[in-house]
């Protein structure tokens, strides 16, 4: 193909997107979340969930769970860009290690009246959602579970009356007896 | 509270500062002061240790830091105000951050309790540094201020190095502390970067090198960042193995020039032979460098059948842009050490006379050719003269950005490692003459010259008012042809040579702005004058600006039109009209 009149280069890519959980485990200061955010705005990454909260309090230790969708040599490239950073200790690749659990907490608000209403109840069933908040005319249900469950429940939620959705984003753990 | 008093590491963050840069063996630092590091001015005043240099704008102060780095193996300090002295700073760090510089800046901010007040000259100096520094700091403690001094340099200067920026409040800056002098445990745990290369890595290195039958060595900044005992084992790796050797523009004088496996450098302007046997090698040593597209043009036809090996300090670089089959993370100079051992022991010096005949025919292709002129001065011409002048002087040479930088590394040739400084990575116009003043300040003796462009030398040209003040005899050396070049060029190539706004219409006199700043000026616009200027030059013990009239509308070949492979140079008889059109040919006319 014909390249513009660049003094670039401009490649295109054809390798097929992978979408990947990293775990990254940093140093609990200021500024850290801003690094990793950065990084990822900076050289064009995807963020397609985020979830940070200290982890150990007295190692002041953060786990950062970001989910990233990238080309496999893109992938690479951001799990190296994140080691290299100073406060930053380890980063796992929960995806490629085949033997992590993901899960995501959702609450999930929803209006209606009837027959709207019963149906949310007993879906909300199925889903093994709580309800944590009630009025007349409304409910806010607590589902937990991986990030494709909770987009299914959404969904169903929809046409009953769906208001609002707040959601934690992905945190990851690897199976069986052994740490990060 | 008494006892505390005669405790000699009781002292203000202000006193922290200095002693932890005497404590880190600065002598020299540049700076420019302001209302937030006023306490660290006084404490300067009060002692003799370091020496600080007085720039004219900040940014000057980041790049002659930067010179002074690169040309010593040591950090570079700069001191600067709050606001708009760390906003200042942004382009130094960032040139620094690619060029991979250990540079130390510490910035006054205002006190803490208006941190985040847009108070007078307040700015988010570590929000607006995290992405152009290695690591960065806010110290709102004066107890934590010792410590993070010393990680800071750790920082700058291990692994693959890098800018940093600490800082410190003023309240911070007069607030009494506890100061310790460097140990270990002041960097954070979670930085250690690896310096042994992996053994079965280097074996497989090794077998591929042994086996080779058209090899190329491709060498870069980190080299010379490694250290002398890095150049030195390369050399040894060349003379050992017989192989050809390149490098990028940062890594040139780590080779010689005038070493006999020398191919010039690669790349864009890269030569001919250098860029051809980087095409067509089978097995190919990357040291140090970074597959940064100036150097490898259209990525998918990069050095197609070769097995490549990457030697870099940092992760990151390994299948940035270009896939390698051998990479060996690790320091080159402890990397180069262990396959010259295991090389030594398990393998002998292929036969690769073919290769070196094919090379031979490439560089019978003479790439650097250029017409001669005894009307005007062409600007290759001046380099070569200039260079023929400093031969067997104790030379320091810093560039400015464009036409003459690219002619510079083409023509001005670098036998030892630390002589050549110039903006790689950002490509920063206004960065040679500061550097100068920099390396000047390190090398008090020595031959200092910027090599730069009309267009360049004018973005930092204040800093002569530095040089003057510091008696700093640095030579500005402008290649004047009244364009900015480079753009030029890409114009005259790639925008039906409509010349978009990169004519300079209204020149200084240069010799009149030097006499202004109490330097001394030169001019030459006949190539017969062009040998005793320079002589007058050098001999001069004054800053010069040189100003040498050049052929205008010349331009730099050899070169890789944008998307095309190494193998698809245009060499400078082919620059005609039409071949130059067609090298071009993309989504745009050409005249």
């Amino acid at each position: 193909m014909n390249q513009p009149a660049s003094a670039y280069f401009i490649e295109e890519r054809h390798d097929p997107n992978e979408t990947h959980t990293l775990a990254v485990l940093v140093q609990n200061e200021p500024g850290v979340l801003a690094r990793v955010i950065g990084l990822f705005s900076g050289r064009g990454y995807n963020i397609e969930s985020l979830t940070v909260s200290e982890t150990e309090a007295q190692k002041h230790l953060s786990r950062i769970t970001i989910v990233t969708t990238g080309t496999p040599m893109v992938i690479a490239q951001i799990k190296n860009q994140l080691d290299r950073m100073i406060p930053v200790y380890q980063v796992v690749d929960m995806t490629q290690t085949r033997r992590s659990i993901e899960r995501e907490l959702a609450m999930v608000k929803v209006r209606g009246q009837g027959e709207h209403r019963v149906e949310a109840l007993r879906l909300a069933d199925a889903f093994r959602a709580r309800v944590i908040d009630a009025t007349t005319e409304s409910f806010v249900f607590e589902i937990t579970g991986n990030t494709d469950k909770i987009n299914q429940y959404i969904d169903l939620m929809r046409p009953l009356g769906l208001v609002e959705v707040s959601r934690t984003g992905v945190a990851a753990i690897g199976r069986g007896p052994e740490g990060m | 509270m008494s006892d505390k008093s005669h405790d000699p590491n009781q002292m203000t963050g202000a006193a922290m500062i200095v002693r932890a840069l005497i404590d880190h063996g600065v002598t020299d630092i540049f700076g420019y002061p302001g209302g937030a590091v006023l306490p660290i001015y006084d404490e300067i005043f009060q002692q003799s240790e370091v020496q600080h240099i007085l720039v004219r704008h900040e940014q000057g102060a980041g790049h002659a830091a930067e010179g002074y780095a690169r040309s010593t193996g040591k950090p570079g300090v700069a001191l600067v105000t709050s606001g708009p002295g760390a906003t200042n700073m942004v382009t130094p760090l960032t040139d620094a951050l690619m060029d991979s510089i250990p540079l130390v800046c510490i910035s006054g901010q205002v006190p803490t309790h208006l941190i985040g007040n847009d108070a007078f000259q307040e700015c988010d100096t570590v929000g607006i540094t995290r992405p152009c520094t290695k690591h960065n700091w806010l110290v709102r403690d004066v107890n934590d201020l010792a410590k993070v001094l010393h990680e800071a340099f750790y920082v700058a200067t291990t692994g693959r190095p890098g800018p940093v920026l600490v800082d410190v409040p003023k309240d911070v800056q007069f607030a009494t502390g506890t100061y310790h002098p460097p140990r270990k445990s002041d960097v954070h745990r979670s930085y250690a970067p690896r310096v042994k290369g992996d053994a079965s890595q280097i074996r497989k290195a090794v077998s591929l090198l042994a086996g080779a039958k058209r090899p190329v060595i491709y060498s870069g900044g980190g080299v010379i960042n490694s250290g002398p005992e890095a150049t030195k084992l390369l050399r040894e790796l060349v003379e050992v193995t017989g192989f050809p050797i390149t490098s990028t523009l940062m890594g040139l004088g780590a080779y010689p020039a005038s070493g006999k496996n020398w191919l010039g450098m690669l790349g864009m302007h890269g030569t001919y032979e250098a860029n051809m046997t980087m095409h067509d090698c089978d097995v190919m040593l990357c040291v140090g460098a970074r597959f940064d597209d100036r150097i490898t043009g259209r990525v998918d036809a990069f050095s197609p059948g070769s097995k490549k090996i990457h030697i870099d300090i940092d992760p990151s670089s390994i299948n940035k842009n270009i896939r390698v089959d051998v990479p060996i993370i690790g320091d080159c100079g402890n990397i180069l050490g262990d396959i010259l051992q295991v090389f030594k022991a398990e393998a002998k010096k292929p036969d690769i006379k073919s290769w070196w005949q094919q090379i031979a025919q490439w560089r019978a292709r003479n790439s650097l050719y250029y017409r001669k002129s005894n009307d005007v001065i062409l600007p290759q011409h001046a380099i070569q003269s200039l260079f023929e002048a400093t031969r067997g002087k104790d030379t320091y040479i810093t560039t400015e950005v464009g036409q003459h930088q690219m002619w510079a590394a083409q023509f001005f040739g670098f036998e030892e490692p630390h002589r050549w400084m110039t903006s790689g990575g950002l490509g920063t116009m206004g960065y040679g003459l500061p550097a100068a003043v920099g390396v000047q300040v390190a090398h008090p003796d020595s031959l200092v010259i910027d090599i730069g462009g009309d267009a360049s030398v004018q973005m930092t040209m204040q800093e002569m008012s530095t040089a003057v003040q510091y008696e700093l005899p640095i030579k500005v050396f402008i290649l004047n042809n009244q364009y900015m070049g480079m753009v030029r060029q890409w114009q005259q190539l790639l925008h039906g040579n409509r010349l978009s706004h990169s004519y300079s219409e209204a020149l200084p006199d240069f010799v009149k702005l030097a006499e202004a700043y109490g330097a001394v000026g030169l001019q030459v616009h006949k190539p017969g004058d062009l040998d005793g200027a320079i002589k007058e030059m050098i001999s001069v013990k004054r800053p010069v600006l040189f100003d040498c009239r050049v052929a205008a509308l010349e331009n730099c070949f050899p070169m890789i039109p944008s998307g095309k492979a190494h193998n698809e140079m245009l060499l400078p008889e082919q620059a005609n009209d039409e071949a130059t059109a067609k090298a071009f040919a993309g989504g745009k006319a050409l005249v």
